[in-house]
């Protein structure tokens, strides 16, 4: 107490001065600073987020409209053989059903060229599918093929120069005649989620690819999740802590951000180098991107591991439960939240990571959608790939759904997880 | 507090429960122990005192073998339970912390249903053998642990949803749950209102009848109203173990009548 005497006491301050005043109202306006520099960066953020998804919806909204034509056909002897219907000739049979539909039509070829390739075999189908339709009329609703469908939406300019415009005059002037008859349609086009994929646009659909990217999810999932979640409990609860343990906690956390094409480089050379798995496979792909998502699930289960409290450890150790009971009966648990959470973002990485299908083949053509995890297919960023690079116009409009499809499911993943995280979020 | 009644407080048994023998105890390279030999006797409530640092929490945790999940701490020494070496290679420390319970600073409940809290460890150590066994110790537990009444019609419910002095109890009745022989409670009501506090330190003088008791206390006033015997540790050394009254009225070292007149700590 004698030290407080020897030393001179606190000058008073005056609260009011200038120099006060001043140096509050520096330290309010550094605050508001702060405070409009992070208002501005989400505001950018959110800008471009909004630049993107209307930039995509603007080119892609289309795509979920597919023009139609409502054609009468009469399945008549001169082009349908009952004996085989199969090799009938239905080419012919919709030139003539076109030739009587626009008044003035000669070329039957060319007002047949309206329709969608897949016409013919939707005529076909119906017969084969009842022969009793022979000497009937039918009613089909079929796709027209691209350059109609760009011309119905509008997207081809009626006032270009004949020379540079893919439909010609007389050819514009058919279609007129269709839509005055009100034959013409434009329902939603299911067959961008029914069909796989096809040469012609308004044929092609993203069965193929979500059947692909479901397989290869599924195997990525099974592989990674219990591996992950076996190597972080046993990293994080049972491995003695040393070198060796440091060192692989380093290689894991470097693995994580290894470029996505050297494990498609990897996956080739051993894949389907050394062990000869098929090319384009979800199965291969799913292992492949397994690859990339085990340091993402480790490390989010080790976080989710280390974030439990210790107390609740103890009180496990404390009754007496062997170290497995802990991490079992308590730990696991209580992380699983965490775990969920991080696996789930770890699957949505995978769902949109390109490169590494890339190099397995899985951005082949393929037209079937694949029935087992075996068959070859595409999957959904590799079959955006392929889009994007076709010519046909049509393709432009259906790279853009198919991309707002593949953010469908991003969002829909990370709501799953971001509830799961909300549902199980326990407090302690 | 009334003094004079601690001096006429007698140690109800002279049956030794626990001997320890030259323990020492190194966190790496600290020696955190050094050389502590105490008995601590049946059906007493023994209590350890001393500033922060000096070791007492440490030595409870020799008690039960809890500092085997600290990767760097080493225990050296000998430490007996009924004459048995508890750190014989035999010696299965997951069994052993169910013969010698423990209570923790903070209320550590299971985020479970109180009843499965309480059952939790008959259940692991497969102690009952149908769910009628298993509701009865549960329901003797929380009896003993004065919290039965207070839970009775919401076992079902989560045992976090308790008060801190409730959570507390309930963590005594899980603990005593596997009938333990030795109750280790390292401050247990540090982070309790004093009327929560008061109803342990009168539960731990009930389980006294039942269990040898020991007890990490910062505050003297509560070692000095629920030992018997009383150990003051100081920098790693016990200092100085006698029975309570004569711990606090007429201390033998220095160091522990400094602490108990507050001049260190």
């Amino acid at each position: 107490m004698t030290d407080m005497t020897s030393h001179p006491g606190p000058k008073s301050i005056d609260w009011t001065s200038d120099e006060i005043g001043a140096r509050v109202r520096k330290r309010k306006a550094a605050e508001n600073r702060l405070r409009y520099i992070g208002l501005g960066a989400i505001g950018i953020a959110f800008a471009m987020l909004a630049l993107l998804i209307s930039s995509l919806v603007s080119t892609g909204w289309q795509a979920f409209r597919q023009t139609h034509v409502t054609i009468q056909v009469t399945y008549t002897p001169e082009f349908i053989n009952p004996d085989n219907l199969q090799r009938s000739n239905y080419r012919g049979l919709l030139e003539a059903t076109m030739l009587d539909l626009i008044p003035g039509a000669t070329n039957g070829r060319s007002v047949a060229a309206i329709l969608s390739n897949g016409a013919q075999f939707t005529a076909r189908d119906r017969i084969i599918a009842d022969p009793a339709l022979m000497g009937q009329t039918v009613t089909l609703r079929v796709p027209t093929s691209d350059p109609y469908d760009q011309l119905a939406k509008g997207l081809i300019d009626r006032d270009t120069p004949e020379a540079n415009r893919r439909l010609k005059n007389d050819e514009i002037a058919a279609f007129d005649a269709l839509l005055s008859q009100g034959v013409v349609s434009k329902p939603f086009n299911w067959a961008l989620l029914g069909n796989a994929d096809s040469r012609f646009p308004e044929q092609a659909g993203l069965k193929g690819a979500l059947w692909g990217s479901f397989y290869a999810l599924l195997t990525c999932f099974l592989l990674a999740f219990p591996i992950g979640i076996g190597a972080a409990i046993y990293l994080e609860e049972f491995a003695p802590k040393n070198k060796m343990s440091d060192f692989i906690e380093v290689n894991i956390n470097n693995l994580a951000a290894v470029p996505s094409v050297v494990f498609g480089l990897l996956a080739l050379a051993v894949f389907l180098g050394w062990f000869g798995m098929g090319r384009s496979i979800p199965f291969v792909g799913g292992m492949t991107l397994a690859l990339m998502t085990l340091p993402t699930i480790i490390i989010a289960t080790r976080a989710a591991l280390k974030a439990v409290p210790p107390s609740i450890r103890e009180a496990a150790l404390g009754v007496g439960a062997s170290k497995q009971q802990v991490v079992f009966h308590h730990v696991l648990p209580l992380a699983m939240p965490g775990i969920l959470t991080g696996t789930i973002i770890g699957l949505a990485q995978a769902l949109g990571e390109t490169a590494p299908l890339l190099l397995i083949g899985m951005n082949a053509f393929v037209t079937a959608a694949p029935a087992t995890p075996f068959d070859p297919s595409t999957a959904l960023p590799t079959q955006i790939f392929i889009w994007a690079d076709s010519p046909e116009r049509g393709f432009v409009s259906r790279t853009s759904a198919a991309i707002l499809v593949l953010l469908g499911f991003l969002v829909m993943m990370n709501a799953v997880a971001i509830y799961l995280r909300n549902r199980f979020e326990r407090r302690w | 507090m009334n003094d004079m009644r601690i001096v006429e407080r007698t140690v109800d048994s002279h049956q030794t429960k626990i001997t320890a023998r030259g323990v020492q105890v190194y966190y790496g390279e600290k020696h955190a122990l050094k050389d502590v030999d105490v008995d601590i006797l049946d059906k007493t409530v023994t209590a350890f005192i001393g500033p922060s640092g000096c070791g007492k929490s440490t030595f409870l945790r020799c008690l039960n073998r809890m500092n085997d999940t600290v990767a760097i701490a080493r225990v050296q020494g000998d430490i007996r339970l009924d004459g048995d070496d508890i750190y014989d290679k035999r010696v299965d420390p997951v069994q052993l912390r169910a013969k010698v319970g423990m209570v923790f600073q903070k209320p550590n409940p299971f985020p479970k249903s109180i009843y499965d809290n309480v059952a939790y460890g008959p259940r692991i150590h497969g102690l009952t053998a149908n769910k009628a066994e298993l509701d009865a110790i549960v329901e003797t537990s929380l009896r003993k642990a004065a919290l039965w009444n207070e839970v009775k019609d919401r076992l079902a419910e989560s045992g976090t949803g308790l008060s801190g002095g409730q959570q507390q109890r309930l963590c005594i009745a899980r603990a005593i749950a596997t009938s333990p022989e030795v109750l280790l409670m390292d401050e247990p009501c540090s982070a309790l209102d004093p009327i929560a506090t008061a109803q342990v330190e009168e539960l731990i003088d009930e389980l006294r009848s039942q269990f040898s008791v020991v007890i990490v206390t910062h505050s003297m006033q509560q070692a000095a109203r629920v030992s018997q015997r009383t150990a003051f540790f100081h920098l790693g050394n016990l200092v100085e173990y006698g029975e309570t009254g004569q711990i606090f009225t007429n201390p033998k070292d220095p160091r522990t009548e400094s602490y108990i007149t507050g001049r260190i700590g």
